[in-house]
């Protein structure tokens, strides 16, 4: 496991600048928030997101997420369908901050362009961006 | 003894309210010269930047809206219904004629865009209201941007931070000082400049501990900040060494203007030594407050800081004012436009109406009228004043309701939630932090004799039904539009409630 500073940086996955990761599974791709993102937010209190089967796009919000200090829209790092939402999520948005790229994913969807995937991070790049974050 | 009851409605939030399409304007269409000659509005906005949907506000008429929020107002609590003692806020009453002249189309209708030289008038006001303010604190300049006590203070730090770094040893002065007793927001302020916060004790008389402050400075010191009169209600008898002590290792002096009205126009925290000072509009001068806000949080400082203060800086030119953006060593913006005018605007009416010895009057009316309580609680014989008691407050006064917790098991809490069902706000409670059981009260100068005299004796029957009914303290309030809240519910993470969306699946899952 790589850390930057205090945040989790995993190998293996793919990330967005707008604090998502993104996990290759066959045809799939499973996404949720960075562990930066959910320590900036703190206590997530609810979650906020999209059906199965509705279409999401790159760099376009798709959800939000509540935390005691701020709103924050979810942006999506891919365009595709939603093939399944983590409901469990909803019922308990703490998983985000207890456990945010394993219980706390939030989609999978079935990307429409793969060609997107040059737009994101890969790990070393990642790690890199990481280190350019505040801490505050 | 009026009683006091107040409203109950069982009011919906106002998403509840309305139905879909009502609404309390009309807008005319666009006329069709208008359309044929630049086609449809949407035109000039971007399709990226267009909504795709109506934003979910809710739909209601107007005097929908009117009782809506009248009702609400009756389930509050405020100056203008009766005694409102919270410590270290200067509840003091807001006079109607501050409020009557923010609201003159002349004043409220004016753009910040506006060219400078069509607003020569409220920039008259302003200039005007920064040199009354720094001639009651005793500073050389004062900016009357920061947008409440909390934001100057951040100002102040600022401007901290700017005169180490002009003098070249930034990275040495990490540290700024601050005593047990002072506001929360000083080490937050402090925190936020980027200084670490070093907390000094008290000692017995409730005063800084100087010789602590001795050995807490050193040349990593930025400076420090200190409330005088402090949040007991004591003047700071040694602030003149306390100077000292800061000015020779090269600190600078920060005055938190929370406790201004203990002293206003009798002495200046310019005069004592301090080199940056913040004003609260809303508490010292009869702005609204809190909640109700906005506040207004000015902020002066002596010749040598003021360089610092941010821009624009409001500048008199062959006879008129101009907007100052040019200021090479200034710490910049901190708040978009230039203040919270309106408010600012009713502290100019106050000192206009009040004038010089008006001013000093308030100060010995609010100090007298707290040592007038302090007489009246101490003869009852059931609340303590701990810090040499036989001492004199100024402003507000800190007692402990210790004697009935260990006596029945009753807390300051009970104390403060039986206040209500008397129709009395309760005072500050639980802080200062170096006060166990505190209840920290000030009476401002707006409360006649009948009013304290009616406070001290709701005291009194309170520390009775402590002995004969405790189980009425324990369950207060009851005459309120809420009753007793479960606290812990509101402000754990996990409980809260912080928008509409969550209430509305709060309630799906009952």
């Amino acid at each position: 496991m790589v850390k930057v500073k205090d945040a989790e940086v995993p190998e293996g996955l793919i990330y967005s600048k707008d604090f998502e990761w993104v996990k290759a599974e066959g045809a799939k791709v499973r996404i949720g928030i960075t562990d930066y993102a959910q320590k900036q937010l703190r206590e997530i209190v609810y979650v906020e997101l999209p059906a199965e089967g509705d279409t999401i796009t790159q760099n376009e919000p798709y959800g939000t997420v509540e935390s005691v200090k701020a709103v924050s829209d979810l942006v999506a790092p891919l365009s595709g369908t939603i093939e399944q939402v983590n409901t469990e999520v909803q019922d308990k948005p703490e998983l985000l901050n207890e456990d945010p790229y394993n219980k706390g994913w939030l989609l999978v969807i079935a990307p429409s362009n793969m060609e997107e995937q040059k737009n994101l991070m890969d790990h070393p790049q990642a790690v890199e961006w990481h280190k350019g974050l505040s801490e505050d | 003894m009026p009683g006091f009851r107040q409203t109950r409605w069982s009011e919906p939030t106002v998403f509840e309210l309305g139905c879909e399409g009502r609404s309390g304007y009309l807008v005319p269409p666009i006329e069709n010269p208008i359309k044929e000659e630049l086609g449809d509005i949407q035109i000039f906005i971007p399709e990226r930047m267009r909504r795709q949907e109506p934003p979910k506000l809710p739909e209601l008429s107007e005097v929908e809206v009117v009782r809506h929020f009248t009702r609400l107002s009756q389930m509050n609590y405020c100056v203008d219904l009766g005694f409102y003692p919270l410590g270290s806020c200067t509840m003091k009453y807001n006079p109607k004629i501050n409020d009557y002249l923010a609201s003159l189309p002349s004043l409220n209708l004016l753009h910040p865009y506006q060219d400078e030289m069509t607003v020569q008038g409220v920039l008259e006001i302003l200039h005007t209201l920064s040199r009354w303010l720094a001639e009651i604190t005793g500073t050389y300049e004062v900016s009357l941007q920061p947008a409440a006590g909390a934001h100057g203070e951040f100002l102040g730090a600022l401007i901290m931070r700017a005169y180490h770094m002009l003098s070249d040893d930034l990275s040495e002065r990490t540290e700024l000082i601050i005593p047990d007793s002072a506001h929360g927001t000083n080490p937050a302020s402090a925190a936020m400049a980027g200084f670490k916060a070093i907390i000094v004790p008290s000692d017995k008389t409730g005063c800084i501990d100087v010789d602590a402050l001795k050995s807490a400075v050193s040349n990593q010191t930025a400076g420090l900040m200190l409330t005088n009169p402090n949040t007991l209600g004591i003047f700071e008898e040694n602030i003149a060494e306390i100077a000292g002590i800061i000015h020779d290792v090269n600190g600078l002096l920060y005055y938190d203007g929370a406790n201004l009205n203990a002293i206003l126009g009798k002495v200046r925290p310019g005069d004592m030594g301090f080199d940056i000072v913040h004003i609260n509009i809303h508490k010292t001068f009869g702005a609204p407050h809190g909640g109700g806000g906005p506040g207004a949080g000015p902020l002066g400082v002596s010749e040598e800081l003021a360089k610092f203060l941010p821009v624009p800086r409001i500048i008199v030119e062959d006879g008129k004012y101009r907007l100052d953006y040019n200021q090479p060593h200034s710490i910049g913006k901190i708040r978009s436009f230039y203040g919270n005018i309106s408010v600012l605007i009713r502290a100019y009416a106050y000192i206009l109406s009040l004038g010089a010895e008006g001013l000093k009057e308030t100060a010995e009316i609010s100090v007298l009228n707290t040592n007038y309580l302090i007489k009246k609680i101490r003869e009852l014989d059931v609340y303590k004043l701990p810090y040499d008691s036989k001492r004199p407050r100024k402003h507000e006064c800190v007692f402990s309701t210790k004697p009935l917790l260990e006596e029945k098991g009753i807390r300051t809490i009970d104390i403060s939630k039986r206040l209500l069902d008397y129709g009395i706000h309760s005072p500050t409670i639980y802080f200062p932090m170096i006060v166990e059981e505190a209840m920290m009260i000030e009476p401002t100068e707006s409360f006649e004799k009948e009013e304290l005299d009616r406070f001290v004796e709701v005291l009194r029957k309170i520390a009775q039904e402590v002995k004969t009914n405790p189980e009425l303290v324990f369950q207060a309030p009851k005459n309120t539009a809420v009753t007793r809240l479960d606290e812990m519910k509101a402000s754990h993470p996990k409980t809260m409630t912080l928008s509409w969306r969550m209430h509305i699946k709060g309630q799906s899952n009952l």
